[in-house]
């Protein structure tokens, strides 16, 4: 099966159209444009290799399965993204039953968020670090938020994806996508700022 | 004036690009005022920066295999109950 490298080259719901007509390649292609991205959001929420590749494949299995059904009113990554986050999220339920993840994580106290970092960051700490390095440094930091948070800042500022269509694919409300949204986005420039502040100049931390 | 918990309690719909000018202006007035909330706010925005910033890594080779394998079944499947 051949798949084209270039993801601009044909409009994804002319794709569609042509998948859902029963071409196999077009399909492909559309697996093609969107594995990294399913595969990086299955292990953001699931912080676990195994489980990641599995939504993966679910993920598309069923959407091939299910394509047929796809009514088109959303697009069609919005589409596959609410099959991986059950996917994802069924992993995740799993293993809590299975007592494997860790039980000293932290609890949602619906209390205020953190705010006790306060330094102004050095320059363009995107240039003083690899890639690998910033890809380490950030999943780091989502790994130590709770599920909930970071399944919502996955797919609101990872993925970026509406506040609907998050509070859509999780089944929640709009102003609950919002409440986690506002505690991950501080947690995380909480810990990024501990990683990136400027050495020295702590100046505004005595305020 | 706002409080800085107010503040931050506003700060997504301050970064929302969206936001009505009157709203924009009253959370506005306090990061004037307030230089630890001008600095939370503005090292909110690198912090979405970064990570929006980072494009998926390609998914290993094997895993790629893997996925192909399964949706190749998926499909002669489909073809043979056709």
């Amino acid at each position: 099966m051949t798949t084209s490298s270039n993801p601009t080259l044909v409009d994804e719901s002319e794709l569609v159209s042509r998948a859902q007509a029963g071409e196999d390649e077009a399909f492909a292609e559309l697996v093609a444009r969107y594995q990294n991205k399913i595969h990086r959001l299955a292990k953001n929420i699931t912080q676990n290799n195994e489980d990641a590749e599995d939504v993966l494949q679910e993920t598309f299995l069923k959407a091939y399965s299910h394509l047929a059904g796809f009514q088109r009113n959303s697009r069609f990554y919005t589409w596959i993204v609410r099959i991986a986050v059950n996917e994802a999220l069924m992993k995740l339920r799993k293993r809590r039953n299975d007592r494997t993840v860790p039980l000293d994580e932290p609890v949602d106290t619906g209390e205020e968020a953190v705010t006790r970092e306060i330094a102004v960051w050095e320059d363009n700490p995107e240039q003083r670090y690899s890639r690998e390095e910033m890809q380490q440094i950030l999943d780091e930091a989502v790994e130590d938020l709770k599920p909930d948070f970071r399944t919502v800042f996955a797919l609101r500022d990872i993925e970026e994806l509406s506040t609907e269509e998050t509070a859509e694919a999780l089944g929640i409300s709009v102003p609950a996508v919002k409440s986690r949204l506002l505690r991950a986005r501080l947690a995380l420039r909480e810990k990024l700022t501990r990683k990136f502040k400027r050495k020295g100049e702590d100046v505004f931390a005595h305020l | 004036m706002l409080t800085c918990k107010q503040f931050l309690e506003e700060l997504n719909d301050y970064l929302d690009p969206s936001i009505d000018p009157e709203t924009k202006r009253h959370l506005e007035a306090h990061v004037c005022e307030c230089p630890n909330c001008f600095v939370i706010v503005d090292t909110t925005v690198k912090t979405l920066r970064v990570f929006r910033g980072m494009e998926p890594q390609p998914i290993p080779e094997d895993l790629k295999n893997r996925l192909w394998a399964a949706l190749e079944r998926k499909m002669a499947a489909k073809k043979r109950s056709a």
